[in-house]
């Protein structure tokens, strides 16, 4: 049971919604698509489930091409980020929706929702109307139908954005149970590089309808192919930094000049852009050779237990994480410092030219 | 409705109540005098309407009477016993039905269409489909004549049903389209990958769901094909005569008949006051969804 994409591409009215795309999803497997909103994260989803006709490419199932089939012959099943139910019926009778049209007995149904049911927490709602539910309980409702029909290929597009944050932790600590239960493929957008580190399995990451990397989540995390899939696969996105070396003299945009050390050393000369994730930006000196870079403050953010400060660098906005609650004065000078193991190099093209050691290493 | 209900309230029991509330009451009163006399001025046409229906021809044309000094229900009598009074209402009622049917079936799919998808000159088309509305029937009623009669629906049922569809149909779409464009795309999306047909998700989930404004719409196009006076009597004779026009041809060489003339008129707003009961949540939240 593979879903493989063949060169898809898509195009809207002259413009190019999806640029051509391969991507090839195993069966079992967990694939989430990361990418900001107008990625085309939507749009590749509704070419995989069928609801739209690629403009050029093909779409295999099962190594088969299900191209231009109708979406009611494919086995598939779709939730959205909006609750979508049949107002009109009960909750029992949307979950059953999908196997009364399969034609099956009514035991067989009435087993399967109950299972269902039982999964998704619904049991004592089962004869209430899905407007009469909370948005968690309507969203269970609009996964238990999409799972009822056992459907290959299961595509969830930010379900969880609507819900408030405490239902969208609870949801998401149960969905990867459910899913590996169910053996089909799961294909997952989100919007938060979060969420797909939690749900785990593969990543593919879009930028501007392209997908710009697709591998293992940790893979592409540590790894990123590129500046684009960086800067998509940080939350605060990533900070970057032009750095030209010669011999073993580095120069930053600031003029500045330090010498290359350990593996920056190795480097050929050229110019190059340095990015390091905010987390590793520290606010206090580090033990070893460390860079520091002379910044202003310009907002601090406080969120309970960690602190972000947006800095200023030489016209470059910088985001770091600071452990804990800082008070800090606005618009001052300061010192920021990095390890120079945590910076990756990626070309002027953007690709990865080397990653960090620390993702190196891993 | 509330208003009623509390002038009623506080007429029956303003003799039990205690001084202080006695001045509450009083407040209340001026606001019940305003209702009332709105309901007055309101009601006084009908209820002279349903006063003359109840008196004899006589009493009519003699007298001023508030209430019939004569009870009389002759006058319904007539109605109920004479084929040209009663086939005028259904007669009517055949055509109105007709034209809701199909004015609702037509405008269904059209509707639908507008709603959901893109395609060249939709949004003229959309628009356009209103200036039938702004013609007067009348302008239309010579050229439906004559083609009526050239090809034989002339004083037939649904020769006048399809003539309220020339203006109940565009209304229709007008009205449906604004309860469709609120029901979400993706709900149409989810019913296909969940297996349903087109036809199958139309009437099973997506028309529950566009209920009240099909309830509206049913009521606009039964309104105005209840009321529509010209078309309807320009368009047939003797066999499909509808009772507003059945009205308009009572004199006759003894005058004109008041009484049965009014008792008609009461039978006549029946029908209409039926409807806009049973439909009045749907038109409240038509109201609230714009369009109408």
């Amino acid at each position: 049971m593979t879903l493989e994409l063949d060169g898809v591409t898509k195009v809207v009215g002259g413009r190019t919604h999806i640029h051509p795309t391969d991507l090839r999803l195993e069966a079992g497997t967990m694939n989430v698509l990361l990418g900001p909103t107008l990625a085309g994260k939507t749009s590749l989803m509704r070419l995989m489930a069928g609801l739209d006709v690629p403009t050029e490419g093909r779409v295999l199932w099962r190594g088969e091409d299900v191209t231009g089939m109708r979406v009611q012959d494919r086995k598939v099943a779709m939730v959205y980020q909006q609750f979508i139910n049949y107002p009109s019926m009960t909750v029992y009778e949307n979950i059953a929706s999908p196997l009364r049209l399969m034609g099956q007995s009514r035991d067989e149904i009435d087993a399967a929702v109950r299972k269902t049911a039982d999964l998704m927490k619904l049991t004592p709602m089962l004869d209430r109307r899905p407007l009469e539910l909370s948005g968690g309980q309507q969203q269970r409702c609009a996964l238990g139908r999409a799972l009822v029909k056992d459907a290959g290929l299961v595509l969830l597009d930010e379900p969880l954005a609507n819900l408030d944050y405490k239902l969208r932790e609870e949801l998401r600590a149960e969905i990867p149970r459910i899913f590996e239960e169910a053996g089909s493929i799961f294909v997952y957008a989100t919007t938060e590089p979060e969420e797909a580190l939690l749900l785990g399995g593969n990543t593919a990451t879009l930028w501007e309808g392209r997908v710009t990397q697709f591998g293992p989540t940790p893979a592409v995390y540590r790894k990123p192919a590129d500046a684009t899939t960086a800067r998509v696969f940080s939350d605060p996105p990533m900070n970057f930094l032009d750095l030209t070396k010669s011999g073993r003299t580095l120069t930053f945009a600031d003029g500045r000049t330090e010498e290359a050390t350990d593996r920056l050393e190795t480097l050929a000369d050229g110019t190059y852009m340095a990015g390091f994730r905010p987390n590793h930006l520290s606010l206090e000196p580090l033990a070893g050779n460390s860079l520091t870079f002379r910044c202003t403050l310009e907002v601090t953010e406080i969120t309970g237990s960690e602190t972000f400060v947006h800095l200023d660098h030489e016209g470059t906005r910088w985001v770091g994480l600071a452990h804990g609650v800082r008070h800090l004065e606005l618009g001052r000078e300061m010192d920021v410092h990095l390890d120079p193991a945590h910076i990756y190099i990626f070309g002027e093209d953007g690709d990865l030219v080397a990653p960090a050691a620390y993702a190196a290493a891993a | 409705m509330t208003n009623v209900d509390a002038r009623a309230d506080s007429g029956t029991s303003t003799g039990t109540r205690t001084r202080t509330a006695a001045r509450s009451g009083f407040r209340i009163n001026s606001k019940a005098v305003v209702m009332t006399l709105y309901l007055a001025f309101l009601l006084i046409p009908i209820y002279w309407l349903v006063n003359m229906s109840l008196k004899t021809n006589n009493e009519i044309l003699s007298t001023f009477s508030l209430w019939p000094r004569n009870l009389t229900f002759q006058n319904y009598m007539t109605i109920f016993t004479d084929p040209s009074w009663y086939w005028g209402y259904i007669n009517s009622i055949i055509y109105v039905t007709m034209n809701t049917v199909i004015s609702i079936v037509v405008a269904l799919p059209a509707a639908y269409a507008f709603s959901r998808y893109t395609f060249l000159g939709d949004k003229h088309l959309f628009f356009w489909l209103l200036t039938n509305r702004m013609a007067p029937p009348a302008v239309f009623a010579l050229p439906f004549f004559q083609l009526y009669s050239s090809v034989g629906l002339f004083d037939t049922h649904i020769a006048v049903a399809l003539a309220h569809t020339l203006f109940n149909v565009p209304l229709a779409v007008w009205i449906l389209e604004g309860f469709m464009r609120g029901v979400p795309k993706e709900i149409d999306e989810t019913a296909y990958i969940d297996g349903y047909s087109f036809g199958r998700f139309f009437v099973k989930i997506f028309m529950p769901l566009v209920a009240s404004g099909i309830g509206v719409t049913a009521f606009f196009c039964f309104m105005f094909s209840w009321v529509e006076l010209l078309l309807s009597r320009t368009l047939t004779s003797v066999d499909a005569k509808p009772i507003a026009a059945t009205m308009t041809r009572t004199v006759s060489a003894s005058g004109l008949d008041w009484g049965v003339l009014a008792a008609a008129g009461v039978l006549t707003i029946i029908p209409g006051a039926l409807v806009i009961y049973f439909v009045r949540n749907y038109i409240a939240k038509g109201f609230a969804l714009g369009r109408v």
